[in-house]
């Protein structure tokens, strides 16, 4: 008898030895998941910063140069085609030789001339032509050097390489090691960055352009998605009848918040510029499509906000003679405001790290020009990303970053916002 | 008068027509003093007549907006020669192309072909005329609603009923709106995709192996048609979609208890805020991530342990997705779990459940439709993800089971096949709405299925 009873607690005992394991190990599990979780948003968010930090800072070079007529090709011509039509790379390229007497040749000259971006000349074509009287005369200006050095100086391409496999030449770094020893080539903060439009060459690449077509675009966003996507929800929750019409939109609502991006931008392609003929890549159509896009989230968080506020002052209202109308403008909304800021914030949140879309309506073309205005052809951050991504020089990896940098600041304040106002204004009913 | 001009001149009318509104109202009744006498307030008077001095014109402007340019283009089309008017839509777009260029001064109008000069003429003169008439039917709609409205002001019209009336249809006409969306996406998608159908059958679009949609520019050139079989980009989302659930659904639904079940409130406080971080991410970030990192460290990994993995292996694109969708699965798992009443755990304890075996056996089971029907949706956005595909996966369509190898899906052809594409009638443009209405109806079936799965669950506990 004594004898079944221990085995009997032998055996409980050692199954809740094997059971506790069994707890310990889900636990574990568990806490893993999140941890690992955590950890890799903390590593995206390492790496991008390590490899995008670089891209603040660019290489500058300081050179003489002398405005010298027979370098230009002008002849005493001063007319504006000649001015427009003078060699000014030859002027960096004299300042050079001028520096280094080794780059001579075509060959020298071209390798000198690399180690500069070749903004330089279009600076100098600019001085030349605001005032023409100085050629003749000299000054000591600072350039963007070329990407090249730019990598180079930040210790990306390595000078122990054979010279067949890097993309500077033995010559070129003993150059850049003298610039540097007198202290005319340096790292400087890259303005040029948040001043410039997209550029072919990496140093001269900014962000300007796709700042500005961010914002256009998220300003015809907002615009549309907001004040329909607020009266949608105010008719859905307070004027609409119970039947199968509202059920139909609910129902609509609901899986439109869930159709992929992409098909949105189809929708766009075939009906804003194929049908109605708006123009490609402008901020409008992308500002269109995003509206489509966002309009079923700030619809459904704004009918959240709308149902929590309590009925009693519905009938508050009403009791003292409000119209329903007058009960929803007058003290269901402001009640509900600071709910459907949140959700409109979270909406052009969405919007604004939105990209499959905008390709297909045309927002990926290669466009210099700052936009400056709403059909002007532009793109985006998050498209200006994908682009520069694509590009195959190295120089505009570190670029690709910093531009994610920029998108994820402006997410973050966005975001932040959108926090601020919840716990400032939420009421608990 | 350009459109915005025009519009603010409305905003400016709108606003005139409320102060008109509201003093006639006020001086009808002699003041402020006779108030009483007003069927409604003095601003609803005013509201009543800014409508209609603003909604008709507005809607005018709207409508008018939206379809001059086809109905410009159509007009201006009939000056075209005749022999490109017979020739086909094709040349008629590339003909208007021309037109275009002409009229954006890309191309100057004495160097373009006498018919493309004539048509861009005729689409200038057209456009003038266009304009002006816009701006005449506008500014009489505008001034002659709100006259007609202010006529009709007296002390017994009930224009608060007026008002509010109007703007109960208009709220209802914004919340049509989302039908509306989907109708034209529906019907837009619907309409390509039939011309693509016309040119290549329906069953070797649905189960042909072989897809190569470059069409030659040249008739006569080797392998001119293209073909369009879509099975291996059906596969090849399957198999991404496959790894990022294999990923998105343990590390989801684990992380989920953890925070749900075990986490302290502090510890819940911080992590959980982390992990949606991660559904905030821009998925071009992650396509970035996948493209520069994952992908190559993928690579060195396998060439360390002798596998050959492709720079752009499905596996890198599909463990990058499931990152993404970790936060997706683990938060609406949290509130399903949640939302499960403590009195079943307090069941399971009573009878001597550990705390891990009230979860598995009790608590998960009763969120299980709940947690379905998240993995379902969480499935079907893995289906439309693009921008990590498009950057981390391949562009050839292969037939392989291998997660190594490069593999290619519908949302990357969709955007292949679109970017950088100027002529629209191709099969190999139309092909992409026909791949767009695939992963329309699929993500539709699969957000359907979710949200009867989830609603069902919901209501059982409440």
């Amino acid at each position: 008898m004594s004898n079944s009873v221990q085995q009997t607690q032998a055996r409980v005992a050692a199954s809740l030895r094997r059971r506790y394991r069994a707890e310990r190990r889900f636990k574990l599990y568990g806490l893993l998941a999140v941890l690992l979780g955590v950890s890799f948003v903390l590593f995206l968010f390492g790496a991008i910063i390590a490899q995008g930090a670089a891209a603040f800072r660019q290489a500058q070079v300081t050179l003489d140069i002398q405005y010298n007529e027979d370098v230009l090709g002008l002849a005493g011509e001063r007319t504006p085609e000649a001015l427009a039509t003078a060699d000014y790379a030859a002027l960096v390229r004299e300042a050079l030789r001028a520096r280094f007497p080794d780059a001579q040749g075509r060959e020298g000259g071209r390798a000198a001339l690399r180690l500069v971006s070749n903004s330089a000349a279009h600076e100098l074509q600019r001085r030349v032509e605001v005032d023409p009287s100085r050629i003749g005369t000299g000054e000591r200006l600072t350039f963007l050097a070329g990407a090249d050095v730019d990598q180079f100086l930040k210790g990306k391409i390595d000078r122990t390489l054979p010279e067949d496999q890097r993309p500077l030449s033995d010559q070129q770094i003993a150059w850049i090691d003298a610039l540097r020893e007198d202290g005319a080539l340096r790292l400087a903060f890259n303005r040029g960055f948040f001043t410039n439009g997209d550029s072919r060459e990496p140093e001269q690449a900014g962000v300007l352009g796709a700042l500005a077509g961010s914002m256009y675009t998220l300003l015809v966003t907002l615009v549309l998605s907001f004040p329909i996507g607020v009266a949608a929800a105010a008719y859905l929750e307070e004027f609409a009848p119970r039947n199968r019409w509202t059920d139909l939109i609910e129902v609509n609502i609901n899986n439109l918040a869930a159709v992929p991006s992409i098909v949105f931008g189809l929708l766009g392609l075939a009906l804003f510029l194929n049908f109605f003929g708006l123009p490609r890549s402008a901020p409008l159509v992308g500002g269109l499509v995003l509206t489509l896009l966002t309009l079923p989230t700030i619809i459904i968080t704004s009918r959240a906000a709308i149902r929590a506020v309590p009925p009693s002052i519905r009938e508050a209202a009403l009791g003292m003679g409000a119209s329903n109308l007058q009960m929803v403008t007058d003290h269901v909304l402001p009640l509900a405001m600071p709910g459907i800021l949140t959700g409109a914030i979270i909406g052009l949140a969405r919007a604004l790290g939105e990209t499959a879309p905008l390709l297909m309506i045309g927002m990926v073309a290669f466009i210099v020009d700052v936009p400056r205005g709403f059909t002007d052809p532009s793109t985006v951050l998050p498209v200006q990303v994908f682009l520069w991504a694509d590009s195959p020089e190295r120089a505009f990896v570190e670029r690709t970053s910093a531009a994610i940098i920029v998108l994820l600041l402006f997410l973050l304040i966005v975001n932040a916002t959108a926090a601020v106002l919840r716990r400032r204004f939420e009421r608990r009913w | 008068m350009s459109a915005s001009v025009l519009l603010l001149i409305l905003m400016g009318l709108m606003v005139a027509g409320y102060l008109i509104g509201r003093l006639r109202s006020l001086a009808m009744v002699g003041g402020a003093r006779g108030l009483r006498r007003l069927q409604s307030l003095p601003h609803y008077y005013g509201l009543y007549t800014a409508l209609w001095c603003g909604l008709p014109a507005l809607l005018v402007l709207v409508l008018w907006g939206a379809f001059q340019e086809p109905v410009l283009v159509q007009l201006a089309q009939r000056t075209a020669p005749v022999e490109v008017q017979e020739a086909g839509a094709v040349q008629m777009d590339l003909y208007m192309n021309d037109v275009r260029n002409v009229l954006s001064g890309s191309v100057a109008a004495a160097q373009a072909s006498p018919g493309v000069a004539a048509t861009a003429e005729r689409y200038r003169q057209l456009h003038g005329a266009a304009r002006l008439a816009l701006t005449v039917l506008l500014l009489c709609l505008a001034i002659g609603g709100l006259l007609w409205a202010r006529a009709r002001i007296d002390p017994q019209r009930r224009a608060r009923v007026a008002v509010e009336n109007t703007f109960q249809y208009l709220l209802l006409a914004c919340s049509m709106l989302a039908v509306f969306i989907t109708l034209g996406i529906f019907l837009s998608v619907v309409y390509e995709s039939v011309q693509f159908f016309r040119a290549v059958s329906p069953l070797e679009f649905l189960f042909g192996t072989n897809w190569s949609p470059q069409t030659a520019i040249r008739a006569d050139q080797v392998g001119s048609s293209g073909s369009f079989g879509a099975v291996p980009l059906f596969l090849g989302t399957a198999m991404i979609t496959g790894i990022a659930m294999l990923v998105a659904v343990p590390l989801g639904l684990f992380a989920a208890i953890y925070l749900a079940e075990y986490a302290g409130a502090k510890f819940r406080a911080w992590a959980k805020p982390m992990l949606e971080v991660l559904a905030g991410i821009p998925t071009v970030v992650y396509g970035f991530f996948a493209a520069l990192t994952m992908g190559p460290a993928l690579r060195n990994l396998g060439a360390t342990i002798g596998l050959d993995v492709a720079a752009e292996s499905a596996l890198a694109a599909g463990l990058v997705m499931g990152i993404m969708i970790i936060p997706f699965i683990s938060s609406l798992a949290d509130d399903m779990i949640t939302a499960v009443p403590q009195s079943l755990r307090d069941g399971a304890y009573a009878l001597g459940a550990t705390r891990s075996e009230a979860i598995r056996q009790v608590v998960l089971r009763a969120a299980l439709p709940g947690i379905v029907g998240g993995v379902l949706l969480a499935i079907s956005r893995a289906i439309g993800e693009t921008m990590i595909v498009v950057m981390a996966a391949g562009l050839a369509a292969k037939m392989t089971a291998n997660p190594f190898d490069a593999v290619t899906t519908v949302t990357v052809q969709i955007v292949t096949l679109l970017t950088g594409d100027q002529e629209f009638d191709g099969p190999k443009t139309l092909a992409a709405f026909a791949l767009g209405l695939m992963l329309f109806l699929l993500t539709l079936a699969l957000n359907v299925l979710a949200l009867r799965v989830v609603r069902k669950y919901r209501e059982q506990y409440e």
